[in-house]
């Protein structure tokens, strides 16, 4: 058998249905269902023998279309960048409020790509998410919780 | 029937009733672009509104939003790969190559004229066939539905590209498995929440679909940044924005949308299965007919494998219509909301509808064919400015998209967890990507997980957990017996290929 990224991955999802059997047989349903045709666990308890099922085919079976992914030529470092900011975004978005974290991650996302106009910057950041902010908030109705701007008295 | 024909055109060829169509698809079309927004969202917003109206002016209105955001959904499909709606999923993947290979007003506008044209042949469906299809589609019973969804996640699988179908299962098995966590729907036991409040209502859709389509693309775009393999291609914006269609793609067209509306068409009269299923389907089917040849641009920007889904969401829609105004059972969430909003006028919807307020039921059935004509209008001088989106440097596009992905999402639950479990999420389906593991088939079982565990469950309490249930009634036993066939010609298929 040969060994290649695709078959570890097929091993992962292998564990990972294993331990979604395990913790499916763990549900706790209501004495009067535990005997009952279909209950809260048995749709789980298919998916994981499915998922086992699946995966130790793909395991076993030969792979004519091995892919082969050349990492050396994968941008990792953006890309890890580009998620922390993103994760960064998330953490702050409640506290300090969706315009101005929002602007800062458009922001800060279009410098760690690489760009450096910074008027273009400031202007598809900043604004464009002030007039995203009327058109769901002011136009629509949909509310968008913003300590920032009720502290600056912009918003009621 | 001529003359509830007459009553409903007299009624929706009203100065007021046309305005109305206009202004529900302008705004429909605009709120469907964005992200999380889709046309159930949509409706809701208008309700308010149409209370004003008349109840044949307010559902005028509501019909032309609803076409309206289902067209908006596919342009941010093919545009962004970002599907705010599980009808448009499969839009996206032959649209939104299409529009990589600087084709994008092209691919919006087979999507125009595609929906149009679904929209125009299920509006005739509907005006000649509605009383007698609402009784077909009550005899639609649990097994038939359970059997339905296994047809279309094994199609989907099947259909996906060569030497995919194991990787294709494990995704449509991923996909349930995530529609699983969350509270169960008849004894309300949670699974899988790991005692986190944020999962007891189980993970959204358009966190889940952001995730594996617009944020995992606009990562995989930044990853595979450096590949030489991946050449930038350079197109003038003129290209870029054109909406000609040549002949040998109209007559591709022409072959693609009689069969795929009427597929749209009949599942989306059926209770709960809607239009994406339909979409699916259609793809589906699409790819098992048409040559070896076109076979092999599925998924890399075929004209079949782009109008097939948008005719069957549009022709579902107004599938769904028919158990709406007949029976008073909506086919979707959508529906739902309009029977809300029909009740709130003091309408009860049900078999008598068109004999007690006929002015309701035609007219809306007319208005739908003058919406589709009004959306067209509206739509295809725009595309040649919408398509330019594409034209934005990739340094200002990849964050506008995780943007959008990220509003769309804060703006439905207002937490955090919801941001990180789609960034979490976005992660796994980049690296999934990067090794040929397909996101459609997660996706559809996403959807359906939740009514095909409903149905199993259903079928095997009444069978008394007997699995006969199976093959006890004709149409169970056939539909499986479909799903048997595609299965066994996949193999058939993927062996005499090799030989």
């Amino acid at each position: 058998m040969n060994i290649n990224t695709t078959k570890i991955i097929s091993l992962l999802f292998f564990i990972f249905s294993a331990f979604y059997l395990y913790l499916a047989y763990q549900i706790q349903v209501f004495t009067f269902d535990e005997k009952a045709p279909f209950n809260a666990k048995t749709f789980p308890i298919y998916l994981g023998y499915a998922g086992l099922f699946f995966s130790g085919l793909k395991l076993i079976l030969p792979d004519p279309n091995t892919i082969k992914v050349e990492h050396k030529n994968l941008e990792y470092k953006k890309t890890g960048i580009l998620i922390l900011i993103a994760i960064i975004y998330g953490a702050t978005i409640l506290k300090v409020g969706y315009f101005l974290t929002t602007s800062l991650f458009l922001f800060a996302s279009y410098y760690f790509l690489g760009e450096r106009r910074w008027i273009l910057m400031f202007l598809l950041s900043f604004p464009f998410v002030a007039a995203f902010m009327y058109l769901l908030h002011g136009i629509l109705d949909i509310y968008l919780r913003d300590p920032f701007l009720q502290s600056i008295g912009v918003m009621g | 029937m001529i003359e509830g024909i007459l009553i409903g055109l007299t009624t929706a060829l009203t100065l007021q009733n046309i305005l109305m169509v206009m202004v529900g698809c302008f705004f429909g079309t605009i709120i469907g672009m964005l992200p999380g927004l889709g046309p159930m969202t949509a409706i809701a917003l208008m309700i308010p509104i149409t209370y004003g109206f008349e109840p044949a002016t307010g559902l005028i209105l509501m019909a032309g939003v609803y076409y309206g955001a289902v067209f908006g959904g596919s342009t941010s499909s093919i545009l962004l790969n970002a599907p705010g709606v599980p009808g448009t999923v499969a839009t996206s993947f032959d649209g939104y190559p299409m529009a990589q290979q600087g084709k994008a007003g092209k691919a919006l506008a087979i999507a125009a004229w595609s929906s149009f044209a679904g929209g125009t042949l299920s509006a005739i469906y509907l005006l000649f066939m509605a009383p007698s299809l609402s009784k077909v589609s009550l005899s639609f019973r649990s097994p038939d539905y359970f059997a339905l969804m296994i047809l279309g996640l094994t199609a989907i699988a099947a259909f996906s590209s060569k030497g995919q179908f194991l990787k294709a299962m494990m995704m449509v098995v991923l996909g349930l498995m995530l529609a699983s966590v969350g509270q169960d729907s008849l004894s309300d036991i949670t699974r899988y929440t790991f005692n986190n409040m944020n999962l007891t209502d189980g993970i959204s859709f358009v966190l889940v679909v952001m995730a594996t389509f617009a944020m995992s693309e606009a990562l995989t775009i930044i990853l595979k940044r450096n590949d030489p393999t991946i050449a930038a291609k350079q197109v003038s914006l003129t290209e870029l924005g054109s909406i000609k269609i040549n002949k040998e793609e109209r007559t591709k067209m022409y072959k693609t949308i009689p069969r795929s509306s009427v597929i749209g068409f009949l599942i989306g009269v059926l209770p709960g299965a809607g239009a994406t299923i339909a979409s699916f389907l259609a793809y589906g089917m699409e790819r098992n007919v048409v040559s070896d040849e076109e076979k092999e641009k599925f998924g890399k920007g075929s004209v079949n494998g782009l109008s097939a889904p948008e005719t069957a969401n549009n022709a579902a829609c107004s599938g769904s219509f028919v158990p709406m105004l007949t029976l008073g059972i909506p086919g979707s969430g959508t529906t739902a909301v309009m029977l809300g909003a029909l009740l709130g006028f003091g309408v009860q919807p049900g078999p008598r509808l068109y004999m007690t307020n006929p002015e309701i039921f035609w007219s809306i059935i007319m208005s739908m064919y003058i919406g589709m004509v009004i959306l067209l209008i509206l739509n295809l001088p725009l595309i040649p400015y919408i398509a330019r989106i594409l034209a934005i440097p990739k340094n200002y596009l990849i964050p506008l998209i995780l943007f959008f992905s990220v509003t769309g999402i804060y703006v439905m639950s207002f937490n955090n967890f919801d941001i990180y479990l789609m960034i979490g999420i976005a992660v796994v389906a980049t690296f999934l990507r990067l090794y040929d593991f397909p996101m459609p088939p997660l996706i559809l079982a996403f959807v359906l997980g939740g009514l095909m565990e409903e149905n199993l469950r259903r079928s095997l309490l009444l069978s008394n957990g007997s699995w006969e249930f199976l093959w006890d009634r004709t149409l169970t036993a056939c539909i499986l017996a479909t799903t048997i066939l595609i299965v066994i010609w996949h193999i058939y298929k993927t062996f005499t290929k090799k030989n």
